[in-house]
């Protein structure tokens, strides 16, 4: 182990950011678990125009959902509301249930699903810093290509498929 | 053709090299913890490096910057300096490695010729946030990094992407914000990848001097032979960077030159949709898709054997099996110079044709009472190569690449036999889109994964 581990430690190409499942990003199209919650941003089914902003907190499990112009999602009753079912629903395509459980810190057993596992309340958080976060991950659709040698990406190869 | 002297190659590390790299792992060790608190063994690290380079150029400010730090004034001079240093260590491995792979292959290469071209000017301000950024890395250390410092770095990055010249340095940072962002808090991590941070680190210190050094160009025009395709990414960026053979049109030599295309992306694109953000290169990706060889006419080639891909200068031409031009043309064809500042092992990446092999689960091929350790792990996601069609194969066009102290191809083409027939996979097949139906159809049930962003982005981004 001691020996596996120092040999990790000297290899200058070693996967630190496991790949992600592919999945639909219609309902969905931001997920990431960040600053301490697992958050996003899930469309809304009726207006193409507007957004909610979605968010479980790691430890406490207390959950919020708003529209991007903080207004609170109108389905949240003292339980979550679809759109946190939505959320997590797509976390766990993407990044597979152990690694979601893990970072919300909760225990899911064998076969169960990850909502009926946290029993947080409500709790506000603040919807801007996860939507100016999307707006950020959207904006690199606008960098431009480029067709320079980039030597730097050799310490990056392909990532592999999820296996 | 590899084969024949492959077991000089593999016959222990070149001399120096295990003690130029125990110099690295206690400079990188002081990474870890911190210029903030190095203790004594850790400023006797950074000593030693400093000493072992004494008698060189860089010996006199390297011995000023290693006492200043020691001392707890850390500048970016220093740090530059320092970084120079470890980079120059890894100048000479490379060095040693890459004349012996050379010698196995009897690949001649290219001397270094300094192409002559003023140094662009870029946006200083960029620069000196990204030195500012490393700089807090540095003291803080890989165990004091916190969210707050893994998000110092966003506005100077945004502001970067944007800039063609600064394109490689924001694609290096970002990459390593990704990856201190996901092992935050990293004082609780059970192993850091020591040398891969210090690795971005010190280039991203180069980098951040005064911008890339690609230099100047010299048009070339020509046959371009296509070998195979390399695929590089991490959660923003994906690059295909091709391998060829450029056979002049003026008579001289064919040589061996590489051609790149990098797109930006997000996390959730993934497998061959990644093909779809280098839709503004239709000529390339035909030709990778269809094996054809590419016409060009004057297009820019750098100094280290780099084509600045330009598409209205290339046309398509024959149909060209990459298998038949290894076979026929990888033997004579003319290396190129490798960059002086480029020159670390990770950057090693020369095509070969191996053939004859036998291998029972495609993670080494044994060749002539050898055993050559093949990369199966990291197949790119958006070609048609697997490791179980690595395992049935019996003639592979791949890259050799060192890294943590041993040699490893990367498989870049095969023939396999499947269902026994002969079946050949390459790379950059899907280039057009995937031709297998199978990940056609999972395809179809994700969705077109690039349109629904950019719908998003054209909606919220500007409002």
């Amino acid at each position: 182990m001691v020996a596996e581990r120092a040999a990790w430690e000297q290899c200058s190409v070693v996967r630190v950011v496991p790949p992600v499942e592919p999945r639909k990003l219609a309902k969905v199209p931001f997920v990431e678990l960040a600053d301490g919650r697992l958050q996003g941003v899930v469309s809304s089914g009726s207006d193409i125009a507007r957004v909610y902003v979605s968010s479980i907190t790691a430890g406490t499990h207390t959950y919020d959902c708003s529209t991007n112009n903080n207004r609170p999602c109108g389905a949240l009753h003292g339980s979550p509301c679809k759109h946190l079912h939505a959320l997590a629903g797509e976390a766990v395509l993407q990044y597979g249930l152990d690694r979601v459980a893990r970072y919300l810190r909760v225990e899911v057993p064998e076969g169960g699903r990850l909502m009926s596992c946290l029993n947080g309340a409500p709790e506000r958080t603040p919807a801007a810093v996860v939507f100016s976060r999307f707006l950020r991950h959207l904006a690199y659709l606008e960098v431009p290509d480029s067709t320079d040698p980039l030597a730097e990406l050799h310490w990056f190869p392909a990532m592999g498929a999820v296996r | 053709m590899l084969g024949m002297r492959l077991g000089e190659l593999l016959d222990g590390a070149p001399a120096g090299v295990d003690e130029a790299l125990d110099l690295v792992a206690g400079f990188d060790d002081a990474l870890v913890h911190g210029f903030a608190r190095l203790g004594e063994e850790r400023a006797a690290a950074l000593a030693a490096l400093a000493g072992a380079m004494a008698a060189t150029p860089l010996g006199e400010r390297l011995g000023e910057a290693a006492e200043k730090v020691i001392a707890g004034s850390v500048s970016d001079e220093h740090l530059a300096a320092l970084a120079g240093g470890r980079s120059a260590l890894f100048g000479a491995v490379h060095d040693a490695l890459l004349a012996r792979l050379d010698a196995a292959l009897g690949r001649s290469r290219a001397a270094w010729e300094a192409p002559a071209a003023a140094p662009e000017e870029v946006a200083g301000n960029l620069l000196a946030g990204c030195r500012g950024w490393l700089r807090e890395l540095a003291i803080a250390g890989w165990r004091g990094v916190d969210h707050d410092l893994v998000s110092a770095a966003d506005r100077t990055l945004d502001a970067s992407q944007a800039i063609p010249e600064l394109r490689g340095l924001s694609v290096l940072l970002d990459g390593l914000a990704a990856e201190l962002r996901a092992s935050c808090p990293v004082a609780t991590m059970e192993r850091l990848p020591v040398r891969r941070w210090a690795d971005l680190w010190a280039r991203g210190v180069l980098l951040s001097r005064a911008g890339a050094w690609n230099g100047g160009a010299e048009p070339v025009s020509g046959r371009l032979l296509i070998l195979g395709t390399d695929v590089h990414e991490h959660s923003t960026v994906v690059r295909a960077q091709v391998h060829g053979i450029l056979e002049s049109s003026g008579g001289s030599p064919s040589r061996l030159v590489r051609l790149s295309v990098a797109a930006a992306k997000v996390d959730t694109i993934t497998g061959p949709a990644v093909w779809r953000l280098m839709s503004g290169f239709p000529v390339l990706l035909a030709a990778l898709a269809e094996h054809r060889s590419l016409e060009i006419t004057d297009m820019p080639l750098l100094a280290g054997g780099d084509l600045v891909w330009q598409e209205e200068r290339a046309r398509a031409g024959e149909v060209a099996d990459p298998f038949a031009t290894a076979r026929v043309m990888l033997g004579e064809a003319l290396a190129p110079a490798v960059p002086p500042l480029d020159r670390h092992p990770v950057r090693v990446a020369e095509p070969v044709l191996v053939e004859g092999y036998t291998t029972t689960d495609g993670r080494a091929f044994e060749l002539g009472g050898n055993t050559l350790a093949v990369d199966v792990d990291r197949l790119p996601a958006c070609g048609p190569l697997t490791p179980e069609l690595v395992a049935a194969s019996s003639s592979c066009v791949g890259l050799m690449r060192w890294d943590g102290g041993r040699w490893l191809l990367r498989p870049l083409a095969v023939v396999a036999t499947v269902k026994r027939k002969p079946v050949a996979a390459h790379n950059g097949d899907w280039a057009m889109g995937p031709t297998d139906p199978k990940v056609v159809k999972a395809e179809a049930r994700a969705g077109d994964v690039v349109a629904v962003l950019r719908e998003r982005a054209g909606r919220l981004l500007r409002r």
